[in-house]
């Protein structure tokens, strides 16, 4: 398979006895929205957090853009392209917008083994425009990520992976605890990421939300794959029959 | 300039976008509501305020003693021993831990270089020594506290006592007598116009300098705000959180070996029981200065003005002819008082709605 841009096989992951993953293989496809649905427990945290550099998996391969890779750490897969937005801990709300938009890859000017003085020029010049091209409506870059809403969040998160050009955009129940006009907002910007040329995962345990917005549905249970059909293919109540 | 409709709504994506967005977003000049909002968000307001209020009360209470050179000379003459401390508990606090050893390394650093030096061993080299004892101390508090995930109340609870009775113990009892050609001229000996400071105090200003650049200049400083800000955001990030709070532990254990070896220049003994109690006020002086237990925020400039404050209590109740026992209940006070303010402006700051 040419197009995809991750292929996992036969991944597996146990947790102190109990078997997470079960063998899982898939392809992601370039510039395609997936959406991965599941019970608690049904195996897809555990396989994004694989992804993202959370956590190793116990067997299996990965490969990005046909190369088999190692993913250690959520740095490996940031440098891979693999960007992932979680529910809450993306941001820190202590921070502000423009340190935020950094963190971990920082501007420097000169540095010394990694560490070194920030370009708090270049920072709050390239933050204004990161924000500014999803769109997202913010006075100054320099307001506390503290402040803002839930949707605003996520705004932000997403404005940083585009930022560091990112290849795959992991979104982990971004739509969680946020009003029905921001869930819109982030199911618009999903339905965008195809345009530019990025792959989408959207997690969720909405399904209209997921059906709003991908082109293909990856279910699963218990540690396995039960389906995967093109949203046309498919519908809502088949899914829900296989979970 | 009225916001449009368009900049109230909290953030829209798609075909209304502007395609000349980034022109929308120019960098504005502060307003001064923007300006005032800062202000109030900065944790070591507080404490300045109080500060300032407190100098102006003790030098009318003291009828002008208070800010005369003599007064003044003393205060900066110990400032810089406490400001250190303080100086590593701020830093370490902001990473979202806390170290109630340092009074414990505070005795034990000089300790450590006097009985070295009895031995033979020259002064740069027991310097050295007693800095990279102190480095081990803070190694040992970081790792054990991460590596087994306890409290690193707990672990430094617990090397306060190890700390302070390896003290005595490498003391053997007595206080050792340290040799007389000690290069005191660049630790305690008076320097300035009209001999205003101590050497020690342009060690603290260098010390103060650097360590407040680190925090607020460098990707290292904006790593430790974002590990005690919220560790998980920070780890996901691939920030090495690990590291950046084992090197904050190192970090404060060395400023309080250093300190010690000050005090103990300064008063030519060194006596085991030096620092009791100063883990106490080093996280008072963190907290007056506005920095939250529970990490992501403080500065520098914090810790020290909430340092000074201490001090200036301290030599101001005694000029006003207060009863000095009254001087932990002004400490004790000031610490909930300055954290309250604190909590306050924040909430008011938070309520000047600039984005919208």
């Amino acid at each position: 398979m040419s197009d995809a841009i991750i292929s996992v096989r036969d991944l597996h992951k146990w947790y102190s006895g109990v078997h997470a993953l079960k063998g899982v293989t898939l392809d992601f496809k370039r510039g395609e929205a997936l959406g991965l649905v599941g019970d608690n427990g049904a195996g897809k945290s555990t396989l994004i957090n694989i992804l993202s550099g959370v956590h190793r998996a116990d067997q299996g391969e990965i490969k990005v853009e046909g190369r088999e890779v190692s993913i250690a750490t959520p740095r490996d897969a940031m440098d891979l392209g693999i960007e992932t937005i979680y529910q809450y801990n993306s941001m820190v709300p202590t921070m502000s917008i423009a340190r935020n938009l950094f963190i971990g890859r920082e501007p420097t000017r000169f540095s010394i083994l990694g560490v070194g003085i920030l370009d708090q020029k270049k920072m709050a010049e390239e933050s204004v425009r990161a924000i500014a091209n999803v769109d997202l409506h913010l006075r100054s870059p320099d307001a506390l990520v503290g402040e803002l809403s839930g949707g605003q969040r996520q705004g932000v998160a997403i404005a940083r992976a585009m930022h560091f050009k990112s290849k795959v955009m992991i979104l982990d129940e971004p739509t969680n605890h946020l009003s029905v006009k921001e869930t819109n907002k982030v199911i618009g910007f999903v339905r965008g990421l195809k345009e530019q040329g990025v792959t989408g995962v959207f997690i969720s345990h909405n399904m209209h939300h997921v059906f709003e917005c991908c082109d293909r549905i990856v279910a699963m249970a218990r540690g396995e794959i039960v389906l995967d059909k093109r949203i046309g293919d498919t519908s809502i109540d088949e899914v829900h029959s296989v979970l | 300039m009225l916001p449009t409709l368009a900049s109230r709504i909290p953030w829209s994506i798609g075909a209304d976008g502007d395609a000349d967005a980034p022109h929308t977003f120019k960098y504005r000049s502060p307003s001064l509501k923007r300006l005032f909002k800062t202000y109030l968000e900065k944790p070591e307001l507080a404490g300045l305020i109080l500060l300032v209020l407190l100098i102006v009360l003790f030098q009318v209470r003291s009828h002008g003693v208070f800010l005369n050179q003599d007064n003044l000379r003393g205060i900066l003459g110990i400032l810089p021993e406490a400001g250190l401390v303080a100086i590593g508990v701020t830093i370490l606090m902001i990473s979202g831990e806390f170290d109630l050893s340092v009074g414990s390394i505070f005795a034990l650093m000089p300790m450590t270089m006097a009985v070295l030096m009895v031995q033979g061993w020259p002064f740069p080299l027991a310097l050295l020594a007693g800095l990279l004892a102190s480095a081990a101390i803070g190694f040992i508090n970081g790792y054990v506290t991460i590596r087994f995930a306890i409290p690193s109340f707990i672990t430094t609870l617990g090397m306060l006592f190890m700390a302070r009775s390896l003290t005595v113990v490498v003391s053997g009892g007595f206080p050792p007598l340290l040799p007389a050609d000690l290069p005191t001229w660049l630790f305690t000996s008076f320097v300035g116009p009209g001999n205003m400071f101590r050497m020690s105090f342009l060690w603290f200003v260098a010390v103060a300098v650097l360590t407040s650049l680190m925090l607020s200049r460098t990707n290292f400083g904006n790593w430790i705000k974002a590990t005690g800000g919220f560790l998980p955001a920070a780890a996901a990030m691939g920030i090495p959180t690990t590291r950046v709070k084992i090197v904050c532990f190192m970090l404060c254990s060395v400023l309080s070996g250093f300190a010690g070896m000050l005090q103990v220049l300064r008063l030519g003994s060194p006596l085991p029981s030096i620092g009791e109690g100063m883990e106490l006020q080093a996280v008072a002086s963190a907290v007056i200065g506005g920095a939250s237990l529970a990490g992501g925020i403080g500065t520098v400039m914090g810790g020290i003005i909430g340092t000074t404050l201490i001090r200036v209590i301290d030599n101001g109740l005694v000029l006003s002819h207060v009863d000095a026992n009254w001087f932990k209940f002004a400490i004790g006070f000031l610490t909930i008082f300055a954290v309250v303010a604190n909590a306050w402006m924040r909430k008011r700051a938070k309520a000047i709605k600039m984005e919208g």
